[in-house]
């Protein structure tokens, strides 16, 4: 899992069975001194999240669980959480 | 599993419900001389029994964590499974 900020949205009208409905953002993987760590990605979103917010994401196999453990869809990277706050060790 | 440093925690009031109750870390990922090698990221720990600048040994394996947990549909990627009191790599 990682940390990451949600930088946009993506709208698709047509898409595979599995992502209907599905809120689709463009998110930027940040370390833990939330400096970005990598290019930004496209995730589902499980949390309502919205542009701007901090958040936890789960990549591979467990983003689809995330979304659907029963049918899971065609996604490698779910927003499972909205960070509140990250305390590090001697404010590093 | 991966040889981390626990830098901190992180909060979230709202997540995906495979994550309510369970503790979030940030780690840091070591080299066998215990300095940081590569990108930090986020593990659960379930058993909350690490805290912010212990070692630890993360499974970052999702079908593992699944089968610790004894939960197959558990959206979670990588896990601290144990406290490290001593690393011994002779010769360096």
């Amino acid at each position: 899992m990682y940390l990451g900020k949600v930088i946009g949205t993506v709208v698709c009208e047509r898409k595979y069975e599995g992502l209907e409905g599905r809120r689709l953002l463009i998110v930027q993987p940040l370390d833990h001194r939330r400096e970005p760590s990598g290019p930004p990605e496209v995730a589902v979103d499980t949390v309502s999240a919205s542009p701007g917010t901090l958040v936890y994401l789960v990549g591979s196999r467990e983003a689809a669980l995330a979304v659907s453990a029963t049918q899971p869809p065609p996604v490698d990277s779910a927003i499972v959480g909205l960070v509140d706050s990250v305390d590090l060790v001697g404010g590093r | 599993m991966v040889l981390c440093q626990v830098l901190g925690t992180v909060t979230a009031t709202e997540k995906h419900p495979a994550f309510a109750a369970r503790r979030m870390m940030v780690v840091q990922p070591l080299d066998e001389a215990q300095k940081p090698a590569g990108k930090s990221f986020l593990a659960v720990d379930e058993s909350s029994q690490s805290g912010p600048g212990d070692v630890v040994l993360v499974l970052r394996e999702g079908n593992g964590v699944r089968q610790v947990l004894k939960d197959k549909t558990l959206p979670i990627r990588s896990l601290i499974v144990a406290v490290v009191d001593a690393v011994d790599v002779p010769g360096r």
